[in-house]
């Protein structure tokens, strides 16, 4: 039941956010021919804008600050210092463990499709010369949904940086746990917080940023496990879903609902940061955490 | 042990009758005195927490309460905790800690509360502080799932050094109605869901997330309440002086890889 109609809730805003309807598309082709995906629609406030324009301003809504989804690849290319990236356990793909039919043929589309293995890419980077286990979901990819993999690559990732002393920057986005991989999914919350506990014991900084959508049992562990948890302008945290709660109460839901900003007002976040904002904020994050920069002379006794 | 399909076990957890943690709690423990709240918000009556004895040795228990009937359920709002449920548990079992007595969940939850106020008081953070916790709590946890098993809302009280199910418990990522109504758009193929998702005791110590099935007297444990708490109470026995025997270190160890191991996966390096 927690989780019941999570993967609905976020599907039908992933719908909202990518094409238009059928008919409306055929109704546009009637009036005037324009090229698929040329526009972007706001799937928050419905304000439409040159495609190109909504991504020269990283995939920022103009007009209500909405921070769209986005690939990890485009991720990537706004958060570390050019060239500086190496992937960890890239070759990590997943099984079929309750033999869910489809299961391994949706895995092989989605692979090609995407252009990535799973849902998650983890890896080492440079932030600002900072040096940084990072973590990217990619909700295209199943809606980033927690199985094996993921749990696995994040588990690894904060291994990693408990082994090389490094910090770990993961950006959230995650339908939740992976039903179609049964309770081995939902044990993956465990191995997860399991892997920080030892990060954090180890004394190493753990910053998570929380982007659209983040729910469901990736909320319920390593989101929501940040030393320090930002999150994007206008997007989507929760636990439960909408229409789940919905049914619950009977009553409609305010607007500000599971958001970012109903988060931040709630205690659970502790800032909201744009995204032409993000590099230099975990840049001032990691320097008020005692980590030092690639070439910077640190004074004192040369090592 | 009998050979039963997961949709007749479902049948059994559901009937009337089946015995929760307000009968095992006065059977398996000695001297219980109820504990309070969470210190922060508010005390949660879908959990049940406190200090008593077992074969004269203090444990700490905390468990998730299904109610005997419509009053019973109306006050533990039907076992679906809110996150000052978790967080009452997560102060227990700090209590626990410092007090070097063992804890013992009992685990019997559809999942954890949906609604406006658990959202608001952060139930996601609730369940994922008691994971990150309860992964290191340095003294020995055993969790029992006596019926349902659902979800977070179980595994908040599930993270431990072994766990045991009834013979007819589940335990799953989600409730099988809520797993057909997600991934088939239809959830009167409830029992189809439920064959398919492996949620069974036996399943689960395939999968290696469940260590010990406890018996239960034909038909289910309501058909003998007594013997089905002896059962739990010779596994208690058995389990918490192994535990015990275990230095703290190495107990957080196999804490660490019960969990660090379960994952189904290739690696095309």
């Amino acid at each position: 039941m927690a989780i019941e109609d999570l993967f609905k809730v976020v599907k039908d805003r992933s719908k909202a956010d990518s094409k238009p309807r059928p008919e409306k598309q055929k109704k546009q082709a009637a009036r005037i021919e324009i090229p698929q995906g040329l526009l972007f629609k706001c799937p928050r406030c419905g304000a439409v804008a040159y495609r190109d324009d909504f991504e020269r301003n990283r995939s920022v809504c103009a007009a209500c600050n909405y921070h769209a989804r986005i690939s990890y690849r485009e991720r990537l290319d706004i958060t570390a210092d050019k060239d500086t990236f190496r992937e960890l356990d890239a070759g990590l793909c997943s099984l079929n463990p309750i033999n869910f039919p489809g299961y391994e043929q949706k895995i092989a589309e989605l692979r090609e499709k995407c252009g990535m293995n799973e849902a998650c890419v983890t890896g080492v980077c440079k932030i600002h010369r900072y040096e940084t286990v990072i973590g990217i979901m990619d909700s295209n990819f199943m809606m980033a949904s927690m199985g094996s993999v993921v749990g696995e690559k994040i588990t690894r990732a904060f291994e990693y940086a408990t082994a090389h002393k490094l910090p770990v920057v993961l950006f959230t986005a995650s339908g939740g746990a992976r039903m179609q991989e049964g309770i081995i999914s939902l044990m993956q919350m465990a191995k997860t917080s399991g892997a920080i506990a030892r990060h954090s014991e180890a004394g190493q900084l753990y910053v998570t940023v929380m982007t659209d959508p983040t729910t469901g049992g990736v909320t319920a562990s390593f989101a929501s496990l940040g030393d320090i948890i930002i999150a994007e302008p206008k997007v989507l945290i929760g636990f439960a879903g909408r229409r789940v709660i919905q049914d619950t109460i009977k009553q409609q839901l305010p607007d500000d609902f599971q958001t970012a900003e109903f988060m931040l007002k709630n205690g659970f976040v502790d800032m909201i940061v744009e995204r032409k904002s993000l590099r230099s904020t975990l840049s001032k994050i990691f320097r008020t955490h005692n980590y030092t920069r690639d070439g910077d002379y640190m004074g004192g006794a040369a090592q | 042990m009998s050979e039963l399909t997961a949709t007749q076990r479902l049948a059994i957890i559901r009937e009337k009758g089946r015995p929760t943690v307000h009968d095992y709690i006065p059977a398996l423990f000695g001297n219980f005195l109820e504990l309070h709240g969470d210190r922060h918000y508010g005390d949660d009556a879908a959990i049940i927490g406190g200090v008593g004895t077992f074969v004269g040795k203090p444990v700490t228990v905390i468990a998730q309460v299904k109610g005997r009937d419509l009053e019973e359920n109306k006050r533990s709002n039907f076992s679906m905790p809110h996150p000052e449920g978790y967080r009452k548990a997560l102060r227990l079992a700090k209590q626990a800690e410092k007090f070097h007595r063992p804890v013992i969940c009992l685990v019997d939850t559809p999942g954890a509360f949906c609604g406006v106020e658990a959202e608001e008081r952060g139930q996601g953070e609730a369940i994922a502080r008691n994971l990150m916790e309860f992964m290191t709590l340095r003294t020995p946890i055993v969790s029992i799932v006596l019926g349902e098993g659902g979800s977070g809302g179980a595994l908040a009280l599930a993270v431990c050094d072994e766990l045991a199910m009834l013979e007819n418990a589940l335990y799953s990522v989600i409730s099988p109605r809520g797993f057909a109504s997600i991934l088939w758009k239809d959830a009167s193929r409830e029992s189809e869901a439920a064959e398919l998702m492996k949620i069974t005791a036996d399943d689960l110590l395939r999968f290696g997330v469940c260590e010990h099935i406890i018996a239960e007297p034909a038909g289910g444990a309501q058909n003998d309440p007594i013997l089905t708490a002896e059962n739990i109470s010779d596994y208690l026995a058995e389990v918490l002086p192994r535990l015990a025997a275990f230095d703290t270190d190495e107990l957080l160890r196999n804490r660490y890889e019960k969990f660090r191991k379960i994952g189904v996966f290739a690696d095309m390096g």
